[in-house]
């Protein structure tokens, strides 16, 4: 009891204080934490599905903000195209970001290790360049909405602070829902697959469909966030999808802790809060950003939660 | 498309596959020997075309530029090696992804720093200024023309090194089963560190003789890490051989492929349809190779045997 107290201590008090963050900002009138917050929440969604792949499963992939292009791209532009309404987009998004998980994964996990890492780069690069050609659409420039996601017709989105819970809304459910998988059977094969594929081949598992199958529930959520930032943003761009954002997701992972999935929402939250206090010293932050993260990959293993963990046992 | 401007981009098509080559060259040769991913292969690249600016302004000779950008590539190569990337080898690939990510960061804002972001250039050497008359109707840039020269006779001097040398033969050996060769009194960190610094270098030649064409500027090394990625992969990782054909078939096909695309596009599309449809499918091209070879053929077209 006492464990499972301590494994949900964490989790539990950062929904909790996550809640509140509209509270605060109604109280200091402060619109400035509710957009920062938002945007975090937003990221640490991508994060959240990248560890359930990355943690569970140890596939880096290496394309995952593809995914974040994706969905913002399909609300971007349906909206370009007068459809605001969520009920038509959001599905759009999922089927969307399904499709090129199932197609794209399926190439992919032919491949391990680095060949993987390097072929879903790959396939983050072409969508990204897609993106950059679509004239249509902007281009290179990106796409401005005029305006967010309407939700029946109301202004669900539109509101900052309603906007923040429905962002924090899908963000609880993801979790709570990728926490109910790795408990599953299913998760175990996937860590299972990590651990010792030869063992579950002669068990006569094929864990093939069981990645592609966690690709595709990764894609999917990513893709929402990207739906999701699209509308924070008001803003569609091919930089959703380079591939550096896709290392910063990794790192955000990483740095949060591997294969918690709490630890991933933990790492979205230092990594941005890091990059805005170091860019409110100066606008060469990564200066500073690239060595530190050199130094954590070098001594701190196992991230923040990794950390706890090493000093409780 | 007429016949001139099919051998002009034949020919440009070469001269970016000579470029990915001495890029992807250092990358698989690395990944090949110590199993290491190196991220910050493409950033020093872009060091090297950095070092060519900066030693161009203090001498004024491309040869003096040339000389300084080559030796100081090597000296930051092995400095990188010293402080970071000798203590990610016995680390997983994740580990060796996020700290040489780490370093892109960190190189690319530095030369920002120091050289500020606005595209900088090198000028043409004298002995390669002007054009050649190739066919009747088509001239080429000689610097061009060296650029292909040069990076064929790298290439041939990487096969007589890694097939006809020792340290060729022990690089070789250490590809395939590097505790063997530990084991036979071999010492592996300095032939890591060799085949480390050679792949620096390598990669720093491609800045330098890319910086009198392409603007020098931060970041410019990211795209070129990437498609330099898609050579070892569609070469097979750790193949020298691999990584040259490979180079010059990604090199042609993305050249080509950009002026051939919307051509095509127009065959089948109306002009407007065709004009947004072909440069997309342009750019996507060689990802489809990619995927299309390794659906085929998993490990690449000349996978490297290791035990």
């Amino acid at each position: 009891m006492t464990e499972l107290l301590k494994n949900r201590t964490v989790p539990v008090l950062l929904f909790v204080l996550l809640a509140l963050v509209p509270v605060y900002a109604s109280l200091f009138d402060d619109r400035f934490v509710l957009l920062f917050a938002t945007r975090i929440l937003i990221l640490a969604l991508a994060a959240l599905s990248l560890d359930f792949i990355l943690g569970l499963g140890a596939m880096v992939s290496f394309g995952h903000a593809a995914y974040l292009g994706l969905g913002a791209y399909a609300i971007g532009i349906l909206a370009a195209h007068d459809v605001w309404e969520a009920w038509i987009s959001f599905p759009v998004v999922i089927l969307v970001s399904a499709l090129f998980a199932a197609v794209t994964g399926a190439i992919s996990l032919k491949t391990r290790g680095v060949y993987f890492i390097m072929i879903t780069l790959a396939f983050g690069q072409m969508a990204y360049y897609t993106a950059t050609s679509l004239s249509a659409y902007g281009g290179d420039d990106g796409l401005t909405m005029w305006g967010r996601t309407e939700f029946f017709g109301t202004d669900l989105f539109a509101n900052d602070t309603s906007f923040y819970l429905v962002v924090f809304g899908i963000l609880l459910g993801s979790y709570l829902f990728l926490k109910q998988v790795a408990a599953s059977r299913f998760g175990r094969v996937l860590k299972g697959a990590r651990q010792n594929e030869a063992r579950l081949n002669a068990l006569g598992i094929d864990p093939f469909k069981y990645r592609l199958a966690a690709f595709v529930i990764a894609g999917v959520m990513a893709g929402l966030a990207g739906a999701l930032l699209a509308n924070h943003a008001e803003f569609v761009s091919p930089a959703y999808m380079s591939w550096h954002r896709s290392g910063e997701l990794i790192v955000m992972v990483v740095l949060g802790g591997l294969g918690y999935l709490h630890g991933a929402i933990l790492g979205a939250i230092a990594f941005l809060a890091l990059e805005e206090i170091l860019s409110g010293y100066t606008e060469h932050w990564r200066l500073i950003f690239g060595p530190l993260l050199i130094l954590v990959v070098l001594y701190a293993r196992g991230g923040i939660l990794g950390a706890f963990k090493g000093r409780g046992k | 498309m007429s016949a001139t401007l099919l051998a002009v981009q034949t020919l440009n098509g070469l001269q970016l596959g000579v470029l990915l080559f001495l890029i992807a060259a250092g990358l698989t040769l690395v990944f090949g020997v110590m199993d290491f991913i190196n991220l910050a292969h493409g950033v020093q690249y872009m060091l090297g075309a950095y070092l060519a600016v900066a030693g161009y302004q203090l001498t004024g000779s491309f040869w003096a530029a040339l000389l300084f950008a080559l030796v100081v590539s090597l000296l930051a190569g092995l400095a990188l090696e010293f402080l970071v990337f000798r203590h990610l080898y016995d680390r997983d690939h994740l580990d060796q992804v996020l700290a040489t990510f780490g370093v892109i960061l960190f190189l690319n804002e530095a030369v920002k720093v120091i050289w500020g972001a606005a595209p900088l250039s090198v000028p043409i050497p004298d002995l390669f200024d002007g054009s050649l008359q190739l066919m009747d109707n088509l001239r080429y840039p000689v610097y061009r023309l060296a650029l292909i020269g040069s990076g064929l006779g790298v290439a041939l001097l990487l096969y007589v090194l890694v097939t006809r040398t020792r340290i060729g033969m022990l690089v070789r050996a250490g590809a395939t089963n590097p505790d063997m060769v530990a084991a036979l009194g071999v010492n592996i960190r300095r032939l890591f560190m060799i085949v480390f610094g050679f792949g620096t270098m390598l990669a720093g030649f491609a800045g330098i003789m890319a910086a009198p064409i392409l603007s020098v500027e931060p970041g410019m090394g990211d795209n070129l890490l990437i498609l330099a990625f898609v050579v070892i992969v569609i070469g097979g990782i750790g193949s020298i051989r691999g990584a040259f054909i490979s180079a010059l078939l990604i090199g042609l096909v993305d050249t080509l492929g950009r002026s051939l695309t919307t051509d095509i596009a127009r065959l089948l599309l109306p002009p407007a349809a065709a004009n947004d449809v072909g440069p997309a499918i342009a750019s996507m091209l060689i990802y489809i190779l990619m995927a299309g070879v390794l659906f085929f053929r998993p490990s690449g077209l000349f996978p490297v045997a290791r035990s």
